[in-house]
């Protein structure tokens, strides 16, 4: 992969300006026992030979029902009930069986969200690549084999002779992507559907993936639909986007012009409320979020969808908006903007005018004892021996971490996924028994301490984990949830007392207490992971470690569980421990950031610090492969493509653990490890060569 | 893979070992003194018989030297000498084993060969006749009592339309074929004596069906479930979306995959049927180990009662074994 800026350069397209697909009023429907849900209401669009088009909206929006109609791949109970699709001229919902079926996988390729779930788990790469060739009958066996294996290399997996011959649980999940992408390309189709393509991955190689999109793009001709909830993602590929909301096309353009002067409100507040990762403001942690969610699809407002959230609503938003002009090339379903109003200029965090930080902890450690300290800290999991003989061997998930937490601080904890974060933040809140090392909290050893030494202490120590579904108990109400450990700990002396205190609770989290009595799967995403804040919250703690508490959330409600996070600190004076893979989420909230690789610190340092000047090679390849929602920013920025992903946390490397994929590396860094020394005020690394890269 | 099956066999090993000692400790711990059972009120009172006879049959020694001494028989496939029968009781097992191998493996394989291919159409074509048809096969095969069905079967095929031969193997007045393995089909094949197979086939026919009805609805019914669920997941969409024919989603990506817990299922069925054909045999008189089994345990013939349940529990081991290898090679997640 090279560094090159994205395919916005002019490109060898076939026949360029000739379309490839013209969908035109489509409509696709679930019949459901409830009703008829509207999934895809109307959405026109149509792909160019050779353009990459991108689709944007919340879970829900209808993007991914969208993209199965395409391709006719719904089924039962969704139904398109109308429009055309016309695909390089031909109708494709009168196509027959054995037409659809040529025309997928051929003329239309298509990449899904999930690459764990997308290959056939009993079956070899090599079988599911070939047979996508043989079934449109241009290739033989053999002559599809060796073109899978040059495909596999094409997409940057490593011995593709033998890559092709294992299963796919023995791939990574990027891994799997790009077989996904070799996949597609395959028949070189002339136009590919990638649904969500890098929201199950790494920055990393969410980076390295959408490289691999742009360069196929530009050598393959292909035109390309990418979906994806990130505007940053679209930014980084797309010449067009159309934005989606409640199953209507909201506004379409060049995606430059749409995220700098977007035309729609729905636009405006999603690029409002991204953090960014390029343009931190001091003292704004407070993101601009629209309240509320998109409108039951069984009950759509008659009038503009969008209206119930609306700030710029107006008398006439009663009525439906159609999609309509409103600039050469632009178009936008809203009646004041069609009106020729401007809505104010997106500029993230800035229109924030939260209260600045009362108390900014300073690193003085010498004056208050830290919350928490945690040296030497070490956990290796024993791995199930191999036959009966085998060595035990150990996975080195946290080898050797030392950390300070002052009261009232937010740490973030960041780097890519297996590298040992959530297992720290397990054994910090004594989930896992540490394997060595110490752990002081509010002054009590608890690294050894026995379970009644630590009930005390749990009290203020509450963990938020990243998925709401399963840490909730599906059986219990809300009150149960959030009384049981109030109950538990005795906190509360009457039923009339604990009944106050979740009421309290929900409260503060932004909920309604009438609520208390509902079940969880009676919530949304953002809402479930509202009461598992709540029942943090239940004790009354002073720190809270949350592992990835937004990353399963849609980008508007992790700006309102940002925000929530940021109140409950002013409030309860809180200190967070705060694991997130997105970057630009940690910088928005974290005073300092710790970089994780391979169970070791890499680096630490005040936040703005370590954007501005990080000093270890690992930190700038992770700041880099953040993709930035501004297609002029992307453009003009240089890119650091991380090649491979971590090695094994079995064997780690010797030395420096980032030796291996290290552009700099020297002959010392296979011998001796890096300490984590002090190279500034506040600013550890653990590199020879810091800041040199 | 080797090493996976090598430790699966090690395994099995352990477990055979294990299994005699608790076949032995059950065995010599159950209520009912044989005694009693064996010599009749007359002979038992006499005290100095009494004697005689327990140390005959070394029922006098400590419990582990007896668990030692049946150890040493075994190794020499000495499984002991039958109360019952005076005959070893290896030799009775080897009597009575073919008849019931033969019976249960035609009828696994009925409800393999009917089961699978119905569950599979049913999945396919859900909610059509095909899928009703299925459900309603099941339904009956698997709520059927057995003594109901065979009285059915021999009322209507036998006693009414005459078109099944009655019990027994072979006819009353048919001579068995030369004995090689003691599977009649495979021994007048071997012999070329076309008119006893067909007599075989024929005697086989009605209670390898009622053997196999539970077993054949428990397949169809696990197929169903398991292929659905299979053809729920995301790799199906995107082996329609690469433009696969729908036999060869089905055939090529559904079925492995639907397979798996089958399986798992069809191999503990199978010893099920090996070693649970006791009311089967009866009512058919086939002269197999169920009715063996049945005859040993009234008359509390230790030597055949400990043999029985060893060559049960050896059976139930092979087939697990079998079903691990067959895991191993239907899914490679499954060996490291
Ligand atoms: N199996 C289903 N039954 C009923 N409604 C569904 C089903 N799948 C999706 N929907 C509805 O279709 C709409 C669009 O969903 P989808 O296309 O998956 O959104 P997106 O891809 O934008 O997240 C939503 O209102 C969703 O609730
Ligand atoms: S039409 Fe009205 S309610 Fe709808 S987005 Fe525009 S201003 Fe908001
Ligand atoms: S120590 Fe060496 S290998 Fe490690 S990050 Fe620094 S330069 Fe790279
Ligand atoms: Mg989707």
């Amino acid at each position: 992969m090279d560094a090159a800026p994205p395919n916005r350069s002019p490109r060898t397209a076939p026949a360029a300006g000739s379309l490839v697909l013209d969908v035109r009023d489509l409509q696709t429907q679930f019949f459901t026992d409830a009703g008829i849900v509207r999934a895809v209401d109307g959405v026109s669009f149509s792909v160019s030979a050779g353009e990459t088009l991108g689709i944007v909206g919340e879970s829900g929006s209808g993007k991914s029902v969208t993209a199965l109609s395409l391709m006719r791949l719904l089924d039962e109970p969704s139904r398109i009930v109308g429009g055309e699709i016309r695909f390089q001229g031909r109708d494709v919902l009168a196509m027959d069986a054995e037409e659809l079926r040529k025309l997928r996988g051929e003329g239309i390729a298509m990449v899904f969200q999930d690459p764990m779930t997308s290959l056939n788990p009993v079956l070899r790469i090599a079988r599911q690549l070939a047979e996508t060739m043989q079934a449109h009958g241009r290739f033989t066996r053999e002559q599809a084999t060796s073109r899978a294996i040059s495909l596999l290399g094409r997409m940057g997996i490593t011995a593709p002779e033998r890559a092709i011959n294992s299963y796919p649980h023995q791939f990574s999940g990027g891994m799997r992507q790009r077989v996904m992408l070799a996949m597609g390309f395959s028949n070189e189709p002339a136009l590919l559907i990638a649904d969500e393509p890098t929201t199950a991955l790494d920055v990393t190689i969410q980076a390295q993936i959408l490289g691999l999109i742009a360069e196929l793009n530009r050598d393959f001709g292909a035109a390309i639909i990418l979906i994806s909830h990130a505007l940053g993602v679209i930014a980084n590929v797309c010449q067009r986007v159309i934005v989606m909301y409640a199953g209507e096309v909201v506004e379409e353009g060049p995606t430059e012009q749409v995220l700098a002067d977007p035309r729609h409100p729905y636009t405006w507040a999603l690029i409002n409320a991204v953090p960014r990762i390029d343009r931190h403001v001091p003292d704004t942690r407070r993101l601009v979020t629209i309240e509320g969610t998109p409108p039951d699809p069984l009950a759509m407002p008659s009038g503009c969808r969008f209206a119930p959230r609306c700030p710029f609503r107006i008398a006439q938003c009663d009525q439906h908006p159609a999609l309509i002009e409103v600039a050469p090339g632009r178009k936008a379903r809203c009646w004041v903007t069609q009106a020729g109003e401007p809505l104010p200029p997106p500029a993230t965090a800035r229109l924030a005018a939260g209260p600045p930080r009362a108390a900014q902890p300073s690193p003085a450690q010498d004056v208050t004892p830290p919350l928490l300290s945690v040296r030497g800290l070490v956990k290796h999991f024993a791995l199930p021996r191999e036959g009966f003989f085998g060595k035990g061997r150990y996975v080195h998930a946290v080898d050797g971490v030392d950390l300070d937490v002052m009261p009232g601080e937010t740490v973030g904890l960041v780097g890519e996924s297996g590298c040992g974060k959530s297992t720290f933040a397990r054994l910090v809140a004594r989930i896992h028994e540490p394997s060595a090392g110490s752990i002081r909290f509010a002054g009590h050893e608890i690294a050894d301490a026995s379970a009644s030494a630590i009930r005390p202490l749990r009290r203020r120590m509450q963990m938020v984990f990243q998925d709401p579904y399963a840490s909730l108990n599906p059986r219990m109400t809300v009150a149960d949830i959030l009384s049981e450990p109030i109950r538990f700990h005795g906190l509360t002396k009457t039923a009339g007392e604990t009944r106050e205190r979740v009421e309290e609770l929900l409260t503060a989290v932004g909920l309604n207490p009438k609520m208390a009595i509902r079940y969880p799967h009676e919530f949304s995403g953002g809402q479930r992971q509202r009461i598992s804040i709540a029942r943090a919250l239940a004790l009354k703690p002073d720190f809270i470690i949350a592992d990835e508490p937004i990353s399963s959330l849609d980008v508007n409600i992790q700006a309102q569980i940002i925000n929530l996070l940021i109140d409950l600190q002013e409030k309860f004076q809180l200190t967070y421990l705060f694991i997130a893979h997105d970057l630009a989420v940690v910088r928005h909230i974290c005073d300092r950031i710790v970089v994780f690789y391979l169970g070791k610190v890499m680096e630490i340092a005040p936040a703005a610090d370590l954007f501005t000047a990080s000093l270890h090679p690992y930190t700038r390849y992770l700041i880099s492969a953040v993709p930035i929602p501004d297609a002029d920013a992307e453009r003009r920025r240089t890119r650091l493509p991380l090649a491979g992903e971590p090695p094994s946390a079995v064997d780690p490397p010797s030395g420096c653990r980032f030796r291996t994929r290290c552009p700099i590396a020297q002959p010392i860094c296979a011998e001796v490890t890096p300490p984590l020394a002090t190279h500034r005020d506040g600013h550890l690394a653990a590199c020879h060569f810091p800041g040199q890269f | 893979m080797l090493r996976y099956v090598l430790s699966r066999l090690g395994l099995a090993i352990v477990m055979a070992l294990l299994s005699t000692l608790v076949i032995f400790l059950i065995a010599n711990t159950v209520p009912g003194d044989p005694v009693l059972s064996q010599l009749g009120d007359l002979a038992a009172s006499n005290k100095e018989f009494v004697a005689e006879w327990r140390a005959k049959w070394g029922l006098d020694l400590p419990l582990w030297q007896r668990y030692l001494i049946f150890l040493q028989q075994l190794a020499h496939g000495d499984l002991g000498i039958s109360i019952s029968s005076q005959r070893p009781v290896l030799q009775d097992i080897r009597d009575f084993a073919p008849a019931t191998l033969e019976l249960a493996s035609i009828a696994f394989l009925l409800s393999i060969v009917v089961g699978i291919p119905l569950g599979i159409l049913a999945a396919v074509r859900r909610d059509s006749w095909i899928d009703h048809t299925a459900r309603l096969i099941s339904l009956i095969g698997v709520s059927s009592p057995t003594f109901w069905l065979a009285f059915i079967m021999l009322a209507v095929f036998y006693g009414g339309l005459q078109i099944a031969p009655g019990p027994g193997r072979l006819d009353t007045i048919a001579l068995p074929p030369h004995a090689v393995t003691g599977l009649y089909l495979i021994d007048s094949a071997l012999a070329g004596d076309w008119d006893a197979f067909r007599d075989a086939g024929a005697h086989l026919i009605l209670p390898s069906i009622v053997l196999a009805a539970a077993t054949l609805g428990l397949i169809t019914r696990t197929t169903r479930a398991s292929m659905l669920e299979s053809m729920q997941q995301d790799y199906v969409r995107v082996a329609r979306a690469k433009g696969l024919r729908e036999v060869r989603i089905v055939v090529g990506h559904v079925l492995p995959n639907a397979l798996i817990p089958v399986v798992t299922l069809g191999g503990l069925a199978y010893a099920n049927l090996l070693t649970g054909a006791v009311l089967t045999e009866t009512i058919f008189s086939w002269p197999g180990l169920g009715r063996y089994t049945f005859r040993s345990a009234v008359s509390l013939d230790f030597p055949a009662i400990m043999g029985i349940t060893l060559v049960v529990a050896m059976v139930y081991l092979l087939i697990n074994l079998a079903i691990d290898i067959s895991y191993a090679l239907l899914d490679p997640r499954v060996v490291r």
